[in-house]
C-alpha cells in the first residue's frame, strides 16, 4: 500500500473536492487521492476527508443521500477501527447522517444561506485535530444553508462532558454568546469529535483560509495535522 | 392536414407579413409544428429582430478578442495560453411571474452557455432592478430572486462574487435580473456550435424533457397585462444539482477527442440549439423525437421541440467516440442518447413514429429571420414641478446612506457563496469590481456589472456612454487593465417609437465610448417587452466589464490605513443634475454630467500606470459615480470601520457642488506616503487635490461636521434590516 496518500471521498454534488486537495497538498504536504462515490474500497486510510458541498444536490435532507454510499460504508468501517476522518460542512452533514458524530444540524435559524467570515474560540486544545493550532481563536469561513447544530440534553451533556465539542462561534475576541452566533447553533457549537476523538466534524471551512489574501488560519490547521502521518 | 388560423398566428405572436414570409419560404403553409418552431425562432429573444441593424454597429474585435458576438459567449485572451469566457443574460419575464425559479434558471442559463464552450465557470455576477420598495410585490420578489440566485449558484459551487440592487418605481410590474458568468479555459481547449461532418451522430444529454417553458421565448418577446401571472406554467423549474453533474460531465468529456459541436438548450430549446449548430455548419439535421428523452407522456412534437427543460446539452461527437461519450455521462449518473444525425440536405426533418412530421430549411429559417428598421422618435421631456427640499451636507449625507439605493446589501450577498473555490481576493463590495484570482497563478480578473438608468432615461446615449465608462473606471480602480465587455440592453416595447428611440440611442453611447476606449462588446444579449400595461421601465442597458491584473500585488480594493492621505484625482465640474443630492430633493429633472471621453482615458491610464508601478504605495482606490466625491468617502469609512479627517482645499468654492457633483472620470486613490503620485500627476498634467487623512474614529469634515463611524455604520444597516424583516 503506497503510504502517506490522503483519501477524498467525492460524491456527485460535491464542490469543496478541489479546494481541499489544494490545501492538503499545500499545507500538509502530502498527496491526494479522489475517491469516488461508489468504490466500496478505499486504499489510502492514513486519514480520510469528506468535502463540502452539495451531495446528492442536498435532497430530501442534506448529507442524507450520500450515507447509502459504497465508499460511506467503508469509512464507517474504518472509522471504527481509529482511522483519522474529518468532514467539513457537507461532510459534517453527512456524517451526523451516518451516526458517525452525535446531533444533527437543522436549517440556519434565519432559514437562509450564509457565507460569511466567522470566529472559533478553540474549545479544546488536546484532541488531535486542534492541539497544534496555536491560537485560541482562528477565522475561517462559514458557507450553508444548514449549521444549526442541535443535540438532545443527554447528547449535549455528553459532548460538553466528554470535551468533544472543539470549535465554538465566537467574536473577534472569543467572546461567545448569541450575537457571535451566526446559525442558531446549540451552545455556539461550530466542530465536535466523537467520543473516541477520531472523527472531527465541523461547519466553517479551513480550506478557504490559506491564502495570502485570506487570513490564512486555515494554513495552521493543516499544518497542525502532520503530526498524525 | 388543418389550415392555421389567424387566431393561432396571433398566439404564436407573428406578424402577418411574418407569416406570409414563412409561407414563402416553405412554398406551402406550415403545420402547427412548422409554426411553432417560426415563431420562437423568430420571436424578439431568438432573433433580435428589433436591434439587430443597430447591434452591427457595435465593436467587436481587439487585439485580445477570441470570439465576439454569435457564439454562446465572448472569449478573450489573457495571456498564457489562458482565456476568458464571459456573457450576461436577462431572465426577467419569468423573474417577475416566478421570482425563485426565475432568477435560479437564469442563473443556469448563463453558466451553461460559458461551460458548452469548454470553460470552467469561476464566477458568477448579477444586475437586479426591483420596483420602489413601498410597492406590494418588492419584497416578496427581491426575496425570491437573491434565494433563487444564491441557491443555484452556491449548489453548483461557483462563487457569486458581485453585483447591484437597484429599486426604483419604473420596475414596479417589470423586475430585472441579469445574471453574468465568467468562465477559464484553455485557448486550444474552446469548443464552439458548428455542426460537421455527415452521418455524424446528435447525442442529448441531461435532464428529460417536459411541458415546462414552451413559448418561454415567446414570453420574454411580449408585454405584460394584468393577466401574465397566468403564464407561470412557461417558468422552467432549476435543478442545480443536475447542472453540477452536466459541467463536471462535460468537462471530463471535452478532455477527449470526441466532441465537435456543443450548445446547451436554453431559450428555445431542442429547436434553437439544433438549428444554430446546423445553420453554422450549412449542413442538415435529422431528428427522431420518439428517442427524445421525456419525462412527461403523450409529449406531442410540438411540445417536445418547444420545451425550455433547464439543464440540457445537445452535442454532436465523432462517431468512433459515441461508446465513450455515453459511458463517461454514466459515470455522473447521466444517459446521453443518440436522437438524430447530420445530413447535408440543408433542411431540418423531424421525424415521430416513424411519419415525418416537420420539414423546414434550415439557413433561411435561421439566417432569414426578419430584421426591423423600426420609427423612432424623440420622446418629450417632461419637466415637472416639484416641492424641492434643501438638507445640510450632512443631513444629505445621512439621507443617502440610509436610503434603499445605498444602504447595505449584506442581507442579499451574505446569501451568496462568495468564498467557494478559493480564488475571490475581493467581493464587489470590498473593491469596485470583483476580483478573481486564475487559478494557480499570479494573475487575476476584475469583472464589474454597471447601469444607470437615471442617466439613460434622461438621455439614452449619453447614459449608456456613462454605463460604460463606469465599469471601465471600476476595472481600473481595481488594478486591472480593462478588456472588454458584454451587454444586457433592457427596454420596453420596441414597436413604440420613443422605445426604439431609446433603444438606438443607447447603443450609440455603447458604441461611442467602447471606441475611444479601446473596450469591445464580445457578447450580449436583449432584452425588450419590459412593459406592463403598456408602461414601460427606464432604458437600463447594464454593462458587464472584463479586466486583466497582471499581478495580484497590483489588485486593489476599498483598504485604507491609519495615516494614509486621501486624493481626488479628475476634476469636479459641479455637476448636481439628476445627481443623489438632487433626488433626494425631489429635483428629478435634467441632464446628466457630461463625458468627455478623451479625459477618461487619461484619469483611467495615469490610475493604471500609477498602481502598476507603485503598488506597494497605493493602499486602496475608489472610482466616483452615483453620490459623488462625498458618498464615496463615506464608503470608505463604512468598509474600513475607520475614520477620515477631511480637510477642504482652499480653492473650492462651492462646497456643496464638490462634495455631490457626479462628474464623470474621477477617482479617490489612498495613498500611504504622496510623492510619488503628486509627481506623477504633475508630469502627466492630472487634476490632483489632497482630500483626507485617514485618522480616528469618525468621518468629520473640517469646520462642518462630524459622524461616529459607529453611528455611520447603523444609519447604513437600517433600512436593509427592517425592509426584510417586516
Amino acid at each position: 500500500m503506497p503510504k502517506r496518500i490522503i483519501s477524498i471521498i467525492v460524491f456527485p454534488g460535491s464542490n469543496c473536492d478541489r479546494d481541499l486537495a489544494i490545501a492538503i497538498q499545500n499545507h500538509l504536504n502530502v498527496k491526494t487521492q479522489y475517491v469516488w462515490h461508489d468504490n466500496s474500497k478505499i486504499d489510502n486510510y492514513e486519514m480520510i476527508f469528506i468535502p463540502g458541498g452539495f451531495s446528492f444536490g442536498d435532497y430530501l435532507r442534506a448529507g442524507v443521500l450520500a450515507t447509502k454510499s459504497p465508499a460511506l460504508g467503508e469509512v464507517i468501517r474504518l472509522a471504527k477501527k481509529g482511522v483519522p476522518i474529518i468532514g467539513i460542512c457537507n461532510g459534517f452533514q453527512i456524517l451526523t447522517e451516518c451516526n458517525l458524530l452525535d446531533g444533527t444540524l437543522m436549517n440556519n435559524k434565519n432559514q437562509l444561506f450564509i457565507c460569511d467570515k466567522s470566529y472559533l474560540k478553540i474549545e479544546n486544545n488536546k484532541s488531535i485535530f486542534s492541539k497544534n493550532l496555536k491560537k485560541s481563536v482562528v477565522q475561517f469561513p462559514i458557507a450553508h444553508a444548514q449549521g444549526n447544530f442541535f443535540a438532545s440534553n443527554d447528547s449535549l451533556k455528553e459532548l460538553e462532558d466528554n470535551n468533544q465539542i472543539i470549535f465554538r462561534y465566537c467574536s473577534k475576541q472569543g467572546v461567545i454568546n448569541e450575537k457571535n452566533n451566526p446559525n442558531g447553533s446549540l451552545n455556539n457549537i461550530a466542530g465536535i469529535t466523537n467520543k473516541q476523538k477520531n472523527i472531527l466534524g465541523m461547519m466553517p471551512h479551513p480550506e478557504r483560509a490559506i491564502n495570502k489574501f485570506d487570513d490564512q488560519d486555515g494554513v495552521l490547521f493543516f499544518n497542525g495535522l502532520k503530526e498524525l502521518l | 392536414m388543418k389550415k392555421i388560423s389567424q387566431k393561432t398566428i396571433k398566439e404564436h405572436g407573428l406578424s402577418k407579413n411574418e407569416y406570409s414570409l414563412i409561407n414563402n419560404i416553405l412554398k406551402r403553409e406550415p403545420n402547427i409544428l412548422e409554426l411553432g418552431i417560426f415563431s420562437v425562432m423568430w420571436s424578439e429573444h431568438c432573433s433580435y429582430k428589433s436591434t439587430k441593424k443597430w447591434l452591427k454597429t457595435l465593436p467587436t474585435s481587439g487585439k485580445s478578442v477570441i470570439c465576439g458576438p454569435g457564439e454562446n459567449a465572448g472569449i478573450i485572451d489573457i495571456g498564457d495560453e489562458d482565456a476568458i469566457v464571459f456573457k450576461m443574460e436577462s431572465h426577467n419575464h419569468p423573474s417577475f411571474i416566478e421570482p425563485y425559479q426565475g432568477a435560479a434558471t437564469g442563473v443556469g442559463g448563463i453558466m451553461r452557455d460559458i461551460f458548452t464552450m469548454g470553460a470552467r465557470p469561476i464566477a458568477n455576477l448579477n444586475s437586479l432592478r426591483f420596483g420602489a420598495p413601498k410597492h406590494p410585490k418588492t419584497k416578496n420578489l427581491l426575496s425570491g430572486v437573491v434565494k433563487g440566485i444564491g441557491d443555484y449558484g452556491n449548489c453548483v459551487g461557483i462563487p457569486t462574487v458581485g453585483g447591484e440592487c437597484f429599486f426604483h418605481e419604473s420596475y414596479n410590474n417589470n423586475i430585472l435580473v441579469n445574471a453574468m458568468c465568467v468562465g477559464l479555459v484553455k485557448k486550444n481547449k474552446i469548443f464552439y456550435s458548428t455542426a460537421k461532418g455527415i452521418g455524424n451522430p446528435i447525442i442529448y444529454v441531461g435532464s428529460k424533457t417536459g411541458r415546462d417553458g414552451i413559448h418561454g421565448a415567446t414570453m420574454a418577446s411580449a408585454e405584460f397585462d394584468d393577466q401574465s401571472e397566468s403564464s407561470r406554467p412557461q417558468v422552467q423549474v432549476g435543478d442545480p444539482f443536475m447542472e453540477k453533474l452536466l459541467l463536471e460531465s462535460c468537462l471530463e468529456l471535452m478532455k477527449e477527442d470526441a466532441i465537435i459541436a456543443i450548445q446547451d438548450m436554453g431559450a428555445a430549446g431542442l429547436t434553437s440549439s439544433s438549428f444554430e449548430m446546423a445553420s453554422k455548419g450549412s449542413c442538415g439535421v435529422k431528428l427522431y423525437l420518439d428517442l427524445v428523452p421525456c419525462r412527461e407522456e403523450n409529449m406531442s412534437p410540438y411540445e417536445m421541440m418547444l420545451s425550455e427543460t433547464q439543464e440540457r446539452m445537445l452535442m454532436i461527437v465523432k462517431p468512433t467516440k459515441k461508446k465513450l461519450t455515453i459511458d463517461i455521462f454514466r459515470k455522473w449518473g447521466l444517459e446521453a442518447v443518440e436522437i438524430g444525425e447530420i445530413t447535408n440536405t440543408g433542411n431540418m426533418e423531424i421525424f415521430f413514429k416513424k411519419n415525418l412530421v416537420g420539414k423546414l430549411p434550415i439557413k433561411p429559417l435561421a439566417e432569414s429571420s426578419p430584421e426591423y428598421d423600426r420609427p423612432s422618435k424623440k420622446p418629450k421631456t417632461i419637466k415637472k414641478k416639484g416641492n424641492y427640499k434643501n438638507f445640510s451636507i450632512k443631513d444629505a449625507l445621512v439621507k443617502i446612506i440610509s436610503s434603499p439605493n445605498h444602504s447595505s446589501k449584506k442581507w442579499i450577498f451574505n446569501q451568496y457563496d462568495r468564498s467557494v473555490m478559493c480564488d475571490t481576493i475581493f467581493s464587489s463590495e470590498e473593491s469596485d469590481a470583483a476580483v478573481v484570482r486564475v487559478h494557480n497563478s499570479n494573475k487575476a480578473i476584475a469583472i464589474t456589472c454597471d447601469c444607470n438608468p437615471i442617466f439613460c432615461n434622461s438621455n439614452p446615449k449619453l447614459g449608456a456612454a456613462i454605463g460604460v465608462a463606469e465599469s471601465w473606471r471600476n476595472l481600473i480602480s481595481s488594478g486591472a487593465e480593462p478588456i472588454a465587455i458584454t451587454d444586457n440592453l433592457n427596454f420596453g416595447n420596441p414597436e413604440k417609437e420613443e422605445i426604439m428611440y431609446q433603444i438606438k440611442e443607447a447603443i450609440e453611447g455603447i458604441k461611442m465610448a467602447c471606441e475611444v476606449l479601446k473596450y469591445p462588446v464580445v457578447s450580449g444579449n436583449v432584452s425588450l417587452y419590459n412593459e406592463t400595461n403598456k408602461k414601460s421601465i427606464i432604458p437600463t442597458p447594464v454593462i458587464g466589464g472584463v479586466g486583466l491584473i497582471k499581478k495580484l500585488s497590483h489588485a486593489k480594493g476599498f483598504k485604507m490605513n491609519f495615516g494614509d492621505k486621501i486624493f481626488l484625482v479628475g476634476e469636479s465640474l459641479g455637476h448636481l443634475e439628476l445627481s443623489e443630492l438632487n433626488r433626494i430633493c425631489n429635483k428629478n429633472t435634467g441632464k446628466p454630467p457630461p463625458l468627455d471621453l478623451k479625459k477618461e482615458l487619461k484619469n483611467g491610464l495615469f490610475i493604471k500606470n500609477f498602481i502598476k508601478k507603485h503598488h506597494s504605495v497605493v493602499s486602496g482606490c475608489h472610482d466616483l459615480s452615483d453620490g459623488g466625491l462625498i458618498l464615496a468617502l463615506a464608503e470608505l469609512v463604512l468598509k474600513n470601520k475607520k475614520g477620515i479627517k477631511v480637510k477642504i482645499p482652499k480653492n473650492v468654492k462651492k462646497i456643496k457642488e464638490w462634495f455631490f457633483c457626479e462628474d464623470q472620470s474621477r477617482y479617490i486613490i489612498i495613498v500611504k506616503n504622496e510623492k510619488e503620485l503628486i509627481s506623477s500627476a504633475k508630469i502627466n498634467e492630472i487634476n490632483l487635490q489632497e482630500v483626507a487623512i485617514v485618522d480616528g474614529n469618525s468621518f468629520s469634515i473640517i469646520n462642518q461636521f462630524e459622524i461616529s463611524v459607529k453611528k455611520l455604520i447603523s444609519y447604513n444597516n437600517t433600512w436593509f434590516k427592517r425592509f426584510v424583516q417586516i
